[in-house]
């Protein structure tokens, strides 16, 4: 056997990671989304002609992680700012990366209407049914009965309202042409995940229009569980109010099995 | 040509290439100009869902090296300072217009100049400053547009022009500047265009380090305001040498005054106007050479007293101030600035009022 073979690298980080520590809290869902997005990246070939926006939230600073170009955007207006971006420079790879409350609460208009004019631009959600940076709070895609600190006891729909299924709206814009839902919560469903967003990062390379791919994504810290516990929570209890699996595909790519 | 599309005109001319908007009266004219305007330049023009996505959409463009704009009219104004706040933070180049309207709340869409304030004072959050060009009349329009994208490009900060309903409605004869070279600008070696051979770059406003890095960062932003401060003043005197008093107005209001004062000049008055451009930075120091001469000022706004406290900041005691100022979008004749400014001369109070400082 020789050196080259003997010593052949299997693993390592994403030209499209820095070589940094992230402020994630551990068992965070965001550190897998991230390399999930970069592996997709370097996988197209598109780290050095991408763009990406991300939210106001915990991933805030992922320019720090991130190594391609990047902007901040106001709370919730990341696929205004994307657009801009895009209408400017359709040759580039735009992308938003978005947390529940900054794309499904604060940001809603600017993302059904990016979806509904068809951007050619992709989008990450990531959906943790509660506000991560601010320490906890009711997100619009707290699930009923579920703990936060301006839903105590739980969240009441008489109260709080119920939880928001965005990615069922953004289905409906003729603009869309591909929604998916995944989740961060068991190596089979992590491997789902990244097929999902290569075939939305495709979508636009294609010039086919809006896509998104929502992850279901652990917050041990906010949901006081374990990791382990925050994975399981998701697969027994989240997948029922938002289950898993593709929303809407009118790609016609014949996906590979 | 109407005001609202000379702006649209001589955008396209001056190389903007993006624009995004929501329908607000009285500036509507505008994005419709453009938005069949820009497909004869192959430039982008996007009727945004609200004036908040619009500016938003504006800072993408700019952060992607374009030569960007938005419109709007007041209450519009007012939720775009989220957006201009940030790249004022992000230090991102664009065109904001703003055709004022009455206030406050959605107040009437009468041509009212309520917005000062609002304009130089800006209603973002943080230590930042906006400069705000006021134009008086089309050609003025035209001309401002080109000097408000090169100020933004030049000094990397969003810029306001500031009409008013009056004045995009209004039809004039303008002579436009010529088209520039689009590949004649400085390159933006700070736009974000992939990183291809280069290191990743981020365009942000937040600073999050423990070692003074947001006092840094507003110690650099005041060091470029103070630089804007020093060399991008403009006013224009009308007949200020030998007056004896002098009238102070900006955009539409300084046209009317002016009318009057030509009236007065014919009765023997020697009345003159001082008239700011640039509203942000104020022309404080050459106001307050005026000031020192002819020992009387008299404001007039379409408000009811904003630049007033610009004026008193420069004027101070070395001239006497008086103040007449209209709200609600009412227009008053140069007839009812003649009086005003008589009153002013005797300081009988029939019209305006003395200003104590």
């Amino acid at each position: 056997m020789n050196a080259e073979l003997a010593y052949k690298k299997v693993f390592g980080r994403p030209e499209s990671l820095k070589d940094a520590h992230t402020h994630y809290c551990p068992g965070c869902g965001h550190s897998i989304a991230h390399r999930l997005v970069a592996e997709c990246l370097d996988e197209l070939g598109l780290r050095e002609k991408t763009i990406g926006v991300p939210p106001v939230g915990c991933a805030v600073l992922a320019y720090n992680y991130f190594n391609f170009d990047m902007v901040e955007a106001p709370h919730g207006r990341a696929l205004a700012v994307a657009t801009g971006i895009k209408r400017v420079e359709p040759d580039k790879f735009v992308l938003t990366y978005q947390g529940d409350g900054d794309l499904a609460a604060i940001g809603t208009a600017e993302t059904i209407h990016a979806a509904n004019r068809g951007e050619e631009i992709s989008t990450i959600f990531i959906n943790n049914a509660i506000y991560g940076m601010t320490g906890g709070q009711m997100a619009p895609t707290t699930l009923v009965g579920q703990d936060a600190t301006t839903s105590p006891g739980g969240r009441v729909p008489k109260l709080h309202g119920r939880p928001i299924d965005i990615s069922r709206m953004i289905a409906i814009c003729e603009g869309t042409v591909y929604v998916e839902r995944c989740a961060i919560s068991s190596i089979k469903n992590i491997r789902r995940a990244k097929k999902a967003i290569k075939k939305s990062f495709q979508c636009q390379l294609d010039g086919l229009g809006f896509s998104m791919v929502e992850l279901l994504s652990p917050c041990p810290t906010n949901w006081k569980l374990t990791p382990k516990d925050a994975w399981a929570w998701i697969n027994d209890v989240m997948v029922k109010t938002y289950p898993l699996g593709v929303i809407k595909d009118s790609t016609g790519y014949e996906d590979k099995k | 040509m109407r005001g609202s599309h000379v702006v649209g005109e001589a955008a396209v001319r001056a190389g903007c290439r993006f624009y995004a908007g929501y329908p607000i009266t009285p500036q509507n004219e505008l994005p419709e100009y453009l938005s069949a305007r820009m497909l004869d330049v192959g430039g982008t023009f996007i009727q945004g869902e609200s004036e908040i996505a619009s500016i938003n959409m504006v800072l993408g463009a700019a952060a992607a090296g374009a030569r960007a704009m938005t419109s709007s009219s007041s209450p519009g104004i007012a939720l775009k300072q989220e957006g201009i706040s940030y790249m004022a933070g992000q230090e991102l180049p664009a065109v904001v217009i703003n055709m004022m309207r009455g206030g406050p709340g959605l107040g009437n869409i009468a041509p009212s100049a309520a917005d000062y304030f609002q304009a130089t004072r800006g209603g973002g959050n943080g230590d930042y400053r906006t400069p705000v060009l006021a134009p008086a009349g089309c050609q003025e329009l035209a001309e401002l547009t080109f000097v408000a994208f090169d100020l933004a490009d030049k000094y990397r900060t969003p810029v306001m022009l500031l009409g008013d309903g009056l004045m995009g409605q209004v039809m004039e004869p303008v002579v436009f500047p010529d088209f520039i070279d689009l590949e004649s600008l400085p390159k933006k070696e700070w736009a974000l265009t992939g990183c291809k051979g280069r290191e990743a770059r981020a365009i942000f406003s937040m600073y999050l380090g423990q070692k003074g890095e947001l006092y840094y960062h507003n110690l650099n932003l005041q060091e470029k305001y103070d630089r804007i401060t020093a060399s991008e003043q403009r006013w224009e005197t009308v007949m200020t040498e030998d007056a004896e008093l002098v009238v102070i107005a900006y955009g539409t209001a300084a046209r009317i005054a002016e009318s009057a004062i030509e009236e007065l000049r014919e009765e023997g008055m020697r009345a003159g106007l001082f008239r700011p451009i640039t509203l942000w930075p104020f022309p404080v120091a050459p106001l307050r050479q005026v000031a020192k001469k002819c020992h009387k000022v008299a404001v007039f706004e379409l408000s009811l007293g904003q630049m007033l406290e610009d004026v008193i900041l420069s004027v101070g005691e070395r001239a006497e101030i008086y103040f007449y100022g209209l709200p609600g979008g009412i227009i008053p004749t140069p007839a009812d600035v003649a009086e005003f400014i008589h009153s002013s001369q005797k300081a009988d109070g029939k019209v305006g009022r003395r200003i104590e400082v």
